[in-house]
Formats: structure tokens, sequence, C-alpha cells
């Protein structure tokens, strides 16, 4: 089933990505044969298959709690791309 | 004897330990070549010759105190997906253009520590995306052996760095045959390790669950160093394997007595390249002349389906990995716009290209309500079975052998507008990425390109999880018994 232009950009706004008219369009029928080849994977028996998530056999690994020195803060706000004292600035997040 | 820009890693290692050459002189060679050939090949995004001169004195004074390593003072090139202290890392994308990470990789780190000399940062698909390198936001690589094609992806830039003889080995990162496929398009070496066997600190996250961290080299040899370089247990990753590093050097042997190979059929299929596929069976008959055992009706029944597996497990990991793009903390910003939700949409729309942009939608979609169970849910299932099938092959088996892709290198811009034909060209590789399995590629031949060009063939060797050794063996009795690995592109 082809996806709307609708879906695409409901999608693209899940995703926090813009997307112009042209990508909108592009990415529709891109999406839609995608998506179709997917439906194989209907075909599989997969009755009482459980999933894997990764193929190693550990599970919640832990380390010791101990403090110990981070990056320097310098260091991590020299790529700020807006920056205030010690903080990365961005707009107003509260209308 | 090959020239000194095409020497293997170790037959390098070996002038430096008789001082017959210096780290200073290879680095120099090195940079040399970068010039006279990388304004067309475009394998590198940044060049450090200052930091690599220094590193190559350094490692020529360790070589005189008499405590060098295998890798001391032999340049290497780095895919530009892994973090390099004070280096601009790209991850090919305009959305990183500018990133100075403050932090090494580890599996740099470790580099760091072997002595190694940092020639530059490789080109790659952006953010690890493609198949061809033609993803790259900074434009594609072309393959050394034919500037018409492509030299495989999406770690192009490593692959043809070496293959063209301008760094003597290169670090790349594979999730679904982002090292062997080039690295068999480009005619060289190309190990993706066990998951878990080398920690992913430093390596930008792609599709967390299948991304390694391998060598791309001109020799076994030279990978099984790189290899032991660069793996280990590591806290900083939690899916870091605690099991001891085996020393696969000691596993390298002129024939494989007792040797028990499989070839799964499903890799050999309808619509491959002829040339690949009777290449890829000369190679393993001629492995059962050297003491092999060959079963050549081992199935994987479930191959079929491993490209819709990986194409909704990997967009869905990296739409969750590719969200910390927000325009904040580091990278691009879009600061126009009217609200911080425009900024961010904005950012994230002139900083990914279009590959990205596709996978973060795809991904996006699969785990959205109402469509996780028919989409993320059940590819994890089948992943379940893909890799219940491989762990059955190796009850009987000690490697598969198989094609690294089904055709050779393929031409620019012939597959750029059909994802899913893109795709397809790694679909022998995505299959040991599901399961977690170490895998390489190794020349076995060349096929004739309709322009008259000779194309690299990969073979491709699998192995069970952490059965590095395996994997080591058959691919060097193989590459011992031709010589390969010794042709170089004219260039």
């Amino acid at each position: 089933m082809p996806l709307t232009p609708e879906e695409v950009r409901h999608n693209a706004r899940l995703a926090r990505v813009g997307l112009s008219d042209d990508e909108v369009a592009r990415f529709q029928s891109q999406l839609s044969l995608i998506l179709d080849y997917f439906q194989r994977l209907q075909e599989v028996d997969t009755e009482n298959v459980p999933p894997t998530a990764h193929t190693l056999a550990m599970h919640n690994v832990m380390r010791d709690d101990e403090p110990h020195p981070s990056i320097d803060k310098e260091e991590v706000l020299a790529n700020a791309p807006q920056r205030e004292g010690d903080h990365f600035r961005v707009r107003a997040i509260l209308e | 004897m090959d020239p000194l820009h095409y020497l293997a890693a170790h037959e390098a290692a070996d002038l430096l330990a008789r001082r017959e050459v210096s780290s200073v002189e290879l680095t120099r060679a090195a940079f040399d070549r970068v010039r006279a050939l990388d304004d067309s090949l475009h394998a590198f995004l940044t060049l450090t010759e200052e930091e690599a001169l220094a590193q190559a004195e350094a490692a020529d004074e360790r070589i005189a105190r008499g405590d060098a390593g295998p890798l001391t003072g032999i340049p290497v090139a780095i895919k530009d997906v892994l973090c390099t202290k004070g280096v601009r890392t790209t991850c090919g994308s305009r959305i990183l253009e500018s990133f100075i990470p403050p932090y090494d990789a580890f599996a740099v780190q470790r580099l760091k520590e072997a002595g190694c000399v940092m020639l530059g940062k490789a080109n790659m698909d952006e953010f690890a995306m493609g198949s061809s390198g033609e993803n790259s936001a900074f434009g594609p690589t072309l393959n050394p052996w034919d500037k018409e094609r492509v030299p495989g992806g999406s770690s192009s830039g490593s692959a043809a760095a070496v293959s063209a003889g301008m760094a003597f080995y290169a670090l790349g990162s594979d999730t679904g045959g982002s090292i062997r496929q080039p690295a068999s398009h480009s005619g060289i070496v190309g190990l993706k390790p066990t998951y878990g066997r080398v920690s992913r600190y430093g390596l930008i996250a792609f599709g967390s669950s299948l991304d390694q961290i391998g060598p791309l080299t001109r020799s076994v040899r030279d990978a099984a160093l790189v290899f032991q370089a660069v793996a280990g247990h590591d806290e900083r990753d939690s899916t870091s394997a605690t099991l001891d590093v085996p020393t696969v050097t000691e596993a390298l042997a002129p024939d494989l007595k007792g040797m028990r190979i499989g070839v799964p059929k499903e890799y050999f299929v309808e619509g491959m390249d002829e040339q690949v596929r009777q290449t890829v069976r000369a190679a393993i008959d001629q492995m059962a002349g050297l003491g092999a055992e060959i079963d050549w009706e081992v199935s994987l029944p479930s191959t079929d389906h491993a490209l819709a597996v990986y194409y909704i497990i990997a967009p869905s990991e990296a739409s969750a990995n590719l969200a910390r793009y927000d325009g904040v903390k580091y990278g691009y910003s879009y600061n126009e716009g009217a609200s911080m939700w425009e900024n961010m949409e904005k950012t994230r729309e002139f900083g990914f290209g279009d590959e990205v942009k596709r996978r973060i939608m795809l991904g996006t979609y699969a785990l959205s309500a109402g469509y996780y169970d028919a989409y993320y849910l059940k590819a994890q299932k089948v992943r379940t079975l893909i890799r219940r099938e491989f762990d059955a092959a190796f009850q009987d088996h000690d490697v598969l052998v198989a094609p690294v892709s089904p055709t050779t290198a393929f031409r620019l811009g012939e597959k750029t507008d059909d994802p899913l034909q893109m795709y397809l060209s790694d679909v022998f590789t995505i299959p040991v990425n599901i399961a977690g399995l170490p895998g390489i590629s190794i020349p076995c031949g060349f096929s004739r390109g309709d322009n008259g060009s000779r194309l690299p063939i990969g073979l491709q060797i699998i192995a069970k999880p952490f059965d590095e050794p395996s994997l080591f063996r058959a691919a060097y009795a193989y590459e011992q018994a031709n010589d390969w690995h010794k042709q170089h592109p004219e260039l």
C-alpha cells in the first residue's frame, strides 16, 4: 500500500526532519517501494520465535559506581553552535 | 619486490626493524602518493601531515630503542566515522562538517599506543549509509581499478586509499558489509570482527546492534595484526566482549588439512554476475586442493529475508541514534527559524543528505505506533531464525565461504536513483551482521569490465562467533596459494 504525502509529512514530523515538497514526492514513491519489499517478511512463520535485539549473551552490564572525572567542560562546549556562559544556548522551548 | 607504497604493512615493518627505511620515509612516500593521486580518487577528507610526521619521528625513536610493535611507524588511514581527538571528524556529513571530537575512539587510541602514523581521515558514505561511497556529502571516491566505477562503500575512502597504495592499511566500520564489500570491489582484504570484539567507543553510531570496526589491508597477515591491536574489552562499550583475544597470527598456516568448509547454496543466486559465480567457485575448488573438505549442500533458507530484516533493524536503530543531531550541542545549526522546533527541523533538513533522511524516515515508520509489531518486532524474530540457521551450519562446518557481493564494482550513478537496487549490493554481507558473526573478504580473481578494465572479485569467509582463528586460517592458506593480493591497479 503506497504511502500518502500526508503520511510522509507526519513521519518527517515525528523524526523532526524538514522536507521540501520535492523530497516529499520522491520519498513517497521510494519509501513505498521499500515498505512493499518488507512485506515478504509476513510470509515467515515466527510463531513462538523470540526476538533478537543483539547477538551477545549479555544483559545489563554494570560497572563499579566509582566517581571519576569526565571530559573537561571547555572541551565539550568548544563544539557548541551557540553558547552562553557554561550553557548551550537554544531558542525558548516554552511559548 | 613491490615499490615502497605497495608493500604490505608487515613487509614495511620488517624494513623498519632492519633499519632499511624509516617511518618518516614511509610517511613522506605515503603523502607523495596522496598528492599524486588523491585529487582524482578523493579517498581522504582531511589530511594530518604535520601530526603524521611527528608521529613518524616518535615511531623512529621507538624503533631505535627496540620498543617497537608490529604496527609501529606504519601509516594508516582512519575512516571518518571514528572520533579522533582534535582532528575534524565529519562522518561524511554536512551536519558534522566542523565537528572536532574531544576524545579518541578506543580503536584509534589502541593504534596510537601501538605507534601508528595517522595520515588522515578517509571519505565515506554519510553516516556509513551506502554501498558505493556516493552518499558522501563531500563527493564520491573513485575506484583505483577503474575511475568510472565506485570503490564500494561505505568505507569507500579506506578501501581506495589502501588499494591505491596511499595508506598501508586503514580502519573501517561494517554495519551491513561496509568493510567487506568495498574491500572486494577494490581488490584488498577487509575484516569484520565478531560483534563485541572491538569496542564501539568513539565510533559514530549507525546501527548499534550491528556496527563493528575492522581493518582494510593488502594482506591477510596485516588484517590479523591490526585485529590483534584493536580487539579486546573496553568498559566504555557495554557490548564489548570480555573474552581474551586469540593470537590469530598463530593460526596462519599454508594448508587447510581437515578444515570443514560449507558453501551455502542461497549465496549463488540467479541474476548474479556469471564471472563472480565462476571465480568464487574456482576459489572454493582450490581450497579443496589445499586439503579442505567442501560441502556444497549447506542451506541457509532465511537468507532471502535478511535484506528486509536489515533494512528494518538498521534504519530503526539509526533513527534513534541520529536523534542526537539537533543543532544544539555540536555540528551544523540552523538558527534563523521562528521557534526551537523549526530550527531543529531545518538543521536536519539542511544537514542530512538524501539517504540519511530516507533511513531516518524508514526507521521512524518501523518504530511508530501501529507499525512496530509488523515491522520492527517481526524483523527481530526473523533475525533469530537467521542466527539459528547459522548456528546449525556451524555444527558441522568450521567456516562458510561465499561471494562478497553479487557483482563487481558498478559505475558511478548506476544505482543512485534506485535505493533498493543499491541495497541489493549488500545481500551477501548483511546476514553476517544480523547474526553477529566474523567475516572476511579476500581477493580471489578479476573479471573484465565492458570497457576492458580489470575488476577485482572478493571471496567471503564466515566463521562462528569469536572464531576469528578459523577465519584467518582459511583466508591465509588461500591467499598464499595465489598472488591476487600482490596485484595492484595501474595508476
